[in-house]
C-alpha cells in the first residue's frame, strides 16, 4: 500500500488547519453560507435533510486495518455508530455536527485519509476494481496508476473549477468490475500485440439524467503516456465543457455535442503540446508507487481443512460458493463480505462490524481491505485454509450473508431517508426486496442478478446499469418507482430500457417479484441468467409479466 | 388565475447541529407542531426574509407547505414528513429525540 510521505502529511495538515479556521469564521459570522458552502464542499461536507454529511474518500477502495479501525472510531465518537459505504468507494457519515468536523478530519489524517475533492466541480475520488492486486484475470494491479492520478488530481490548480464534477475509474482487467464505461474517464488495462500493458481509454460515459455509455478515445495508450493524456482530456473538457447549463456540463454532453472524433483531435493536439512537460518524473513516481503496491508475501499450505469444512458445513459451502472469487495466487481466494444482510441497509456497517473486518484483515488477510462500488467489503488476499475461521467470525458479526451477485445484493443510494436531492426513498425498497426473496428461498435458484436502486435521476444507485433498475420519483407528491430492464455495468455495458409506467411504493415489491418469477419461467436452462434471457428474448415477455392487465387489454 | 396561497411554515437547518428547525413567533423550534403558521403570502415572504437574515443561526431557509390542525401544523408532502421525523431505516433524528 501507499503510505503518505512528509509532503502529503504536511499538505493535509495545512489543508485541515485552513478548514478549521474556515469553520470558525462561519460560526462567528465572518463568512456567509454562500461563501462557506464551496469551502465545505471542497472538504466533503454536505448539508443533507436531517444533518451534515461528511463524505470521506477511500482512494481506489483500498484500506488497511488501522484505517478501518479509525473509520469505526469516528463513527462511534462523532456519529451514530455506523458508516455508509457508497458506490464511489467513499464512506459517508450521516450525523456529524459542524463544530466536530475539523476534529474528524484530523482523526482521518492520522491514518492517511481525507475528504478532499469528494464534492465540488473537481476530479473526484479515483475508483478502481475492488479485486485490484488479487484478481486471477488481472493484467496489472491498477492501484499504482490510481494513486498517481490521485496525487496528480489533488489540488491540481488547473482543475479546481471544472464545468462540473469529474470521475475517473481504473480497471486492471479486461473484465470490467469498475464500471469504467459509465465514468467521465474510464481506464481499462489491456495488452497490445507486443504484450505490453497499456490502457483502453474511454471518455464521456455517465449515468444521471442523461445516461451515456463512454466512447473509446484510444484503444491502446502506452502506460508511460497516461498522465499527459488524461491531463489533455481534462484540459480540453475544461475549455470546451458547457458552463451555461448545469445539466449539460458533464463531459458526456461535451463528447456527445462535439463528437468523439473532434474531441480526439483536440486531445491529441493538447497531448502533443504538454507531453514534453512530463519529462520522466511521473514515471519515476509511478515506479515508486508500483514498489509500494508490491504483492504481499503469499503463504503456501494445504487446503484440506477448507475442503473438509465445505463437506461438513452446508452454510459454509453456500457462502464459499457465492462470496469467493478466483485469486491469482495458489491456495488463495478473494473474500467478498456482504453488507447486504436481508433487511439491512445496503452499504452500512456498524463500528463493531468495521473492527471485526479490520481484525480479520490483520490476522488472515495481509492487512488489506477493499470497498467495492457495489457497497460490500473485500478481503482481497485470504489463504483458503483460513476461510472456515473467517466465516465463523463473520457469522458472529452478522456479516456472513451468502448473497454476493444475487438478487438481494442490491445497490441502493441513501435516497430520501437522508439525501437532500432525492425524490423518493431507496433504502426501504432494497430492504423489502431482499426480505421478500429471502422468504421465498429462491435467491440461489435465481442466480446472478443485479438490482440497482436510485432515489432520483442523478443515479447514484447506478439504476441505469442494473439488470433491473429502479428509479424513485415524486409523482404529484407521492413516491413512484420506474423500472428499467437490461442494463449492464460490465465490459458489455448497456443502459437499461424503461419498462413502462411506474409503480407506487406498495406495488413495486410485487412487481419485482412478478418480474423475477416470470424470468424463471422464461429462461431456457437454469444456467441462463436474467440478463442473458433478457438479451435473447427482448423486453416484450418481461413487460407482459410486469403489466399483466394492460397486456390482456391489448390482446382483447 | 394564480393558485391560491396555501398555509406555510418557515423551515431551515440549524447551522451548528445541521438538524431541521422551524420558525416560531419569537425564534426557532425543532417541533413542527410549535411552528408559526403563515396564512398570508406577503407576511410569509416577510418572515422568510427575516429568517434568511439570521445567517449565524440557520442555513437554507424556505417556505414549506403545511396543513393546520388542532395539534399544530402537519406536513403535506412526504419530504417534509421525513424531515420532521427522520430516516425510515433507523430510529434516528427527530423521531428518536422528541
Amino acid at each position: 500500500m501507499y503510505h503518505y510521505n512528509d509532503f502529503d502529511t504536511a499538505f493535509l495538515a495545512e489543508r485541515n488547519a485552513q478548514f478549521r479556521a474556515q469553520v470558525e469564521r462561519r460560526i462567528d459570522g465572518s463568512l456567509t453560507e454562500d461563501e462557506f458552502k464551496p469551502l465545505r464542499l471542497m472538504n466533503g461536507l454536505y448539508l443533507q435533510l436531517h444533518a451534515y454529511m461528511l463524505r470521506v474518500a477511500i482512494p481506489y477502495g483500498t484500506l488497511n486495518s488501522a484505517q478501518m479501525r479509525k473509520l469505526a472510531e469516528i463513527a462511534e465518537r462523532w456519529d451514530k455508530g455506523y458508516g455508509h459505504f457508497t458506490t464511489r468507494q467513499n464512506i459517508q457519515y450521516n450525523w456529524p455536527k459542524l463544530r466536530d468536523v475539523p476534529d474528524m478530519l484530523d482523526a482521518l489524517a492520522e491514518v492517511d485519509l481525507h475528504a478532499i475533492q469528494t464534492s465540488g466541480n473537481t476530479i473526484r475520488n479515483v475508483t478502481a476494481d475492488h479485486f485490484a492486486g488479487a484478481a486471477a484475470d488481472e493484467v496489472e494491479d491498477p492501484r499504482p496508476v490510481a494513486e498517481l492520478l490521485r496525487q496528480w488530481s489533488t489540488d491540481h490548480p488547473e482543475f479546481q473549477f471544472l464545468p462540473r464534477k469529474f470521475k475517473i475509474a481504473v480497471s486492471g482487467s479486461e473484465v470490467d468490475r469498475a464500471v469504467t464505461k459509465a465514468h467521465d474517464i474510464g481506464l481499462r488495462m489491456v495488452r497490445n500485440a507486443a504484450g505490453e500493458p497499456g490502457f483502453e481509454v474511454i471518455v464521456g460515459g455517465g449515468l444521471g439524467r442523461t445516461p451515456m455509455i463512454g466512447k473509446v478515445i484510444t484503444p491502446f495508450l502506452p502506460k508511460a503516456d497516461l498522465l499527459p493524456y488524461v491531463e489533455a482530456i481534462v484540459s480540453v473538457y475544461n475549455l470546451l465543457g458547457r458552463r451555461d447549463n448545469k445539466y449539460k456540463a458533464r463531459i458526456k454532453i461535451t463528447v456527445h455535442e462535439n463528437g468523439i472524433e473532434r474531441i480526439r483531435e483536440l486531445v491529441e493536439e493538447r497531448f502533443t503540446a504538454i507531453k514534453a512537460q512530463f519529462a520522466g518524473f511521473d514515471q519515476e513516481l509511478l515506479s515508486k508507487l508500483e514498489a509500494a503496491f508490491a504483492p504481499p508475501a503469499f503463504k503456501t499450505g494445504n487446503i484440506k481443512g477448507y475442503e473438509a469444512a465445505r463437506l461438513t458445513n452446508p452454510a459454509f459451502a453456500s457462502w464459499s460458493d457465492t462470496n469467493l472469487s478466483a485469486h491469482k495466487a495458489d491456495g488463495y481466494a478473494i473474500v467478498s463480505i456482504s453488507l447486504k444482510a436481508h433487511g439491512a441497509t445496503p452499504g452500512d456497517a456498524t463500528a463493531d462490524q468495521m473492527r471485526v473486518m479490520a481484525d480479520l484483515a490483520e490476522r488472515y488477510g495481509h492487512n488489506e481491505l477493499r470497498i467495492s462500488h457495489e457497497q460490500n467489503v473485500i478481503l482481497p488476499h485470504v489463504h483458503k485454509s483460513d476461510l472456515p475461521a473467517i466465516y465463523a467470525a463473520l457469522r458472529d458479526a452478522g456479516l456472513a450473508t451468502a448473497n454476493i451477485g444475487l438478487v438481494s445484493d442490491i445497490i441502493a443510494c441513501p435516497g430520501m431517508d437522508y439525501c437532500a436531492l432525492a425524490t423518493a426513498r431507496s433504502i426501504p425498497i432494497a430492504q423489502e426486496i431482499a426480505e421478500r426473496f429471502d422468504a421465498l428461498k429462491l435467491e440461489h435458484d435465481i442466480g446472478p442478478l443485479k438490482i440497482k436502486i436510485s432515489g432520483c435521476i442523478n443515479a447514484c444507485g447506478h439504476h441505469h446499469v442494473g439488470h433491473i433498475g429502479i428509479l424513485g420519483l415524486d409523482r404529484a407528491g407521492v413516491e413512484n418507482y420506474q423500472i428499467t430492464l437490461g442494463g449492464d455495468g460490465s465490459e458489455d455495458a448497456a443502459i437499461g430500457e424503461r419498462a413502462g409506467p411506474g409503480f407506487s411504493a406498495d406495488e413495486i415489491i410485487p412487481a419485482i417479484e412478478r418480474l423475477v418469477l416470470g424470468y424463471l419461467d422464461l429462461r431456457e436452462t437454469a444456467n441462463e441468467t436474467f440478463l442473458q434471457a433478457y438479451r435473447r428474448l427482448g423486453a416484450a415477455p418481461f413487460k407482459a409479466v410486469l403489466y399483466p392487465a394492460e397486456t390482456k387489454q391489448d390482446a382483447a | 388565475m394564480p393558485r391560491a396561497f396555501t398555509p406555510k411554515v418557515v423551515t431551515a437547518n440549524h447551522l451548528l447541529e445541521g438538524d431541521v428547525i422551524y420558525q416560531t413567533n419569537d425564534g426557532w423550534t425543532r417541533d413542527l407542531a410549535q411552528a408559526e403558521v403563515l396564512d398570508d403570502e406577503a407576511y410569509a415572504d416577510l418572515r422568510l426574509l427575516e429568517a434568511t437574515q439570521q445567517r449565524d443561526v440557520i442555513v437554507g431557509a424556505y417556505l414549506a407547505d403545511v396543513e393546520p390542525t388542532d395539534a399544530g401544523p402537519k406536513p403535506t408532502h412526504f419530504r417534509e414528513a421525513f424531515r420532521m421525523r427522520g430516516p425510515s431505516n433507523y430510529s434516528h433524528g427527530k423521531q428518536a429525540e422528541l
